[in-house]
């Protein structure tokens, strides 16, 4: 694998500066996952109107890959309906990162995908009804 | 050897034994510092495996028939070895899977006879398989679980050590040397502390037997344990060595075959010292080819490997400390372990990028998340050295972070 690809300058923005970056007080729903074997960890914040993600704040800490997924779909889901996002799939995830990814970073990749999943599911058994 | 070399092994001598050195991962030489991990395998352990497939492969103890004589001969024999390589006798050397069996075997049969506030002391800086078998144990009997505290280079706090071990303590269980941080921990006076207050003493020596000479006698511990494939040994066997006189008042860990003197309908007696902590068939290669792989160490030097460590070590550190951004945890003193973050990387970006250029370290909380926390972090990147590595490895793996910075810009 060429290394420069996976750390492509872009993820490497993504990174540095995560979009949606912060904290609300005022979430529908706040999530915190994490990958205990890595130390990734990731809140996220979403403020649904409607079934509608009108903002979303992420606010990750660990590896470059899961810190830019984060980000990454933050932007890929704002304004969207929830059910809209619910049925995203893994390969759609990997493709929105449009890098390598081997199976050991998977998990990393993965987390903000697992992170919205959990709080879809948390929306719609507490408040989606 | 009297040569002129400066180094203290001949070590270009030694890599020959090990046929994985020549191999490239990404186009690039292997450079393996991922040694705390495990270690890679010299051909003699390796061809002692395929032998004993390939020529007297049978079960031990039982078959009387001329091959498994030879493998009982053989497996005994390593067993020997073992015992000598320590300065221990052969009936002390108990064959486990590895370390953290091992350490399971010693937290269920020595908390047997506890009450309820009984105390176990641990440590701060334990692996997690020094530190789950005596918490679980802790809870399921109602025992009190302590832990000695480290200070900010995590070294055990010596007012900590005294401080937790009492006339309560009945256990001290605490690794020789640290595998996350590479903290060489006084065992010797742990030790006295432990018996002084009338506790049995413990100790995870997983990282300490591949690097320094061990004399059973003199840490005067009552356990330790150790792990066969961080030593240049196969995987799938690790020892157990204890005193004679508690193992015999012990009761058996695992029950079955091969551990049995006799079964009854009604009951049973177990066999003799070593077998009777040795249920089912065992690992008869991998036994085998760690006797193999004791000769190999022995017959290098313990305190040759030990000494080259740090040389090393020595070289590894003061080119890392050249690097801007690089924070180094763990004491000044410490066996052959650098673990390090680089500012404004995680760890498995620092790994995954130093594989790029063929290095292998690890990246994580190396089993030891009570230390991370401690520390105030969530991962490190480890590089483990041992008796094959260079000092031309070493600037590969420099190289390598010099390229860590630039990929992130930082």
């Amino acid at each position: 694998m060429d290394i420069e690809m996976m750390y492509q300058e872009n993820i490497l923005d993504h990174y540095k500066s995560p979009h949606n970056f912060g904290k609300v007080e005022n979430a529908t729903v706040h999530h915190h996952e994490k990958n205990p074997l890595c130390g990734d960890e990731l809140d996220m914040f979403l403020i649904v109107e409607d079934k509608k993600i009108v903002d979303i704040k992420v606010y990750p800490t660990g590896c470059a890959i899961s810190v830019a997924s984060a980000s990454m779909l933050s932007d890929e889901i704002k304004g969207k309906g929830i059910d809209e996002v619910k049925n995203m799939t893994k390969e759609q995830l990997l493709e929105m990162l449009g890098i390598p990814i081997s199976p050991v970073r998977l998990k990393c990749a993965l987390l903000s995908l697992d992170t919205l999943k959990n709080s879809i599911l948390i929306f719609e058994r507490y408040m989606g009804k | 050897m009297l040569s002129a070399q400066t180094k203290s092994l001949d070590v270009e001598q030694i890599r020959k034994d090990f046929p994985i050195l020549q191999r490239k991962v990404h186009g690039k030489p292997l450079v393996y510092f991922d040694n705390a991990a495990t270690s890679q395998k010299p051909k003699q352990v390796i061809d002692a495996l395929d032998f004993y497939y390939k020529n007297y492969n049978s079960n031990v103890h039982r078959s009387i028939h001329q091959l498994g004589e030879e493998a009982t001969a053989a497996y005994e024999k390593a067993r020997e070895k073992i015992a000598e390589f320590i300065n221990a006798q052969y009936e002390e050397v108990i064959f486990t899977k590895n370390s953290t069996e091992g350490l399971n075997l010693l937290a269920y049969s020595l908390t047997s006879g506890l009450k309820q506030g009984d105390e176990i002391v641990i440590s701060q800086l334990e692996h997690h398989s020094n530190f789950v078998p005596w918490q679980q144990m802790a809870k399921h009997l109602d025992l009190k679980l302590k832990f000695i505290e480290v200070n900010k280079n995590a070294e055990l706090d010596e007012e900590s050590i005294k401080k937790n071990i009492t006339k309560k303590t009945k256990i001290v269980s605490v690794n020789h040397i640290s595998n996350a941080v590479g903290t060489i921990n006084p065992v010797e006076d742990i030790a006295k502390i432990a018996h002084e207050n009338g506790a049995l003493m413990v100790v995870d020596g997983s990282q300490a037997a591949p690097h320094m000479p061990l004399d059973m006698k003199k840490i005067n511990s009552d356990f330790y344990v150790f792990t066969g494939h961080k030593m240049l040994g196969p995987t799938g066997v690790g020892v157990v060595y204890g005193k004679k006189e508690l193992l015999e008042g012990m009761r058996p860990f695992l029950y079955g075959g091969e551990m049995i003197n006799e079964v009854r309908f009604d009951d049973t007696t177990f066999n003799k010292l070593p077998w009777k902590f040795e249920a089912g068939t065992p690992n008869i290669a991998e036994g085998i080819g760690l006797g193999v792989a004791v000769d190999y160490l022995a017959k290098v030097g313990m305190q040759n490997i030990f000494n080259r460590d740090k040389e090393l070590l020595g070289y590894a550190m003061e080119k890392i400390k050249e690097i801007d951004g690089i924070t180094i945890y763990g004491p000044k003193e410490r066996a052959s372990i650098l673990s390090f973050n680089v500012k404004g990387v995680h760890a498995h970006d620092v790994s995954q990028i130093l594989d790029s250029e063929g290095v292998a370290i690890r990246a994580g909380h190396h089993c030891c998340m009570p230390l991370m926390s401690v520390l105030g972090i969530s991962a490190t990147a480890r590089a483990s050295f041992y008796l094959y590595n260079t000092e031309q490895e070493v600037d590969t793996f420099i190289n390598a972070i010099h390229k860590v910075k630039k990929v992130f810009g930082v």
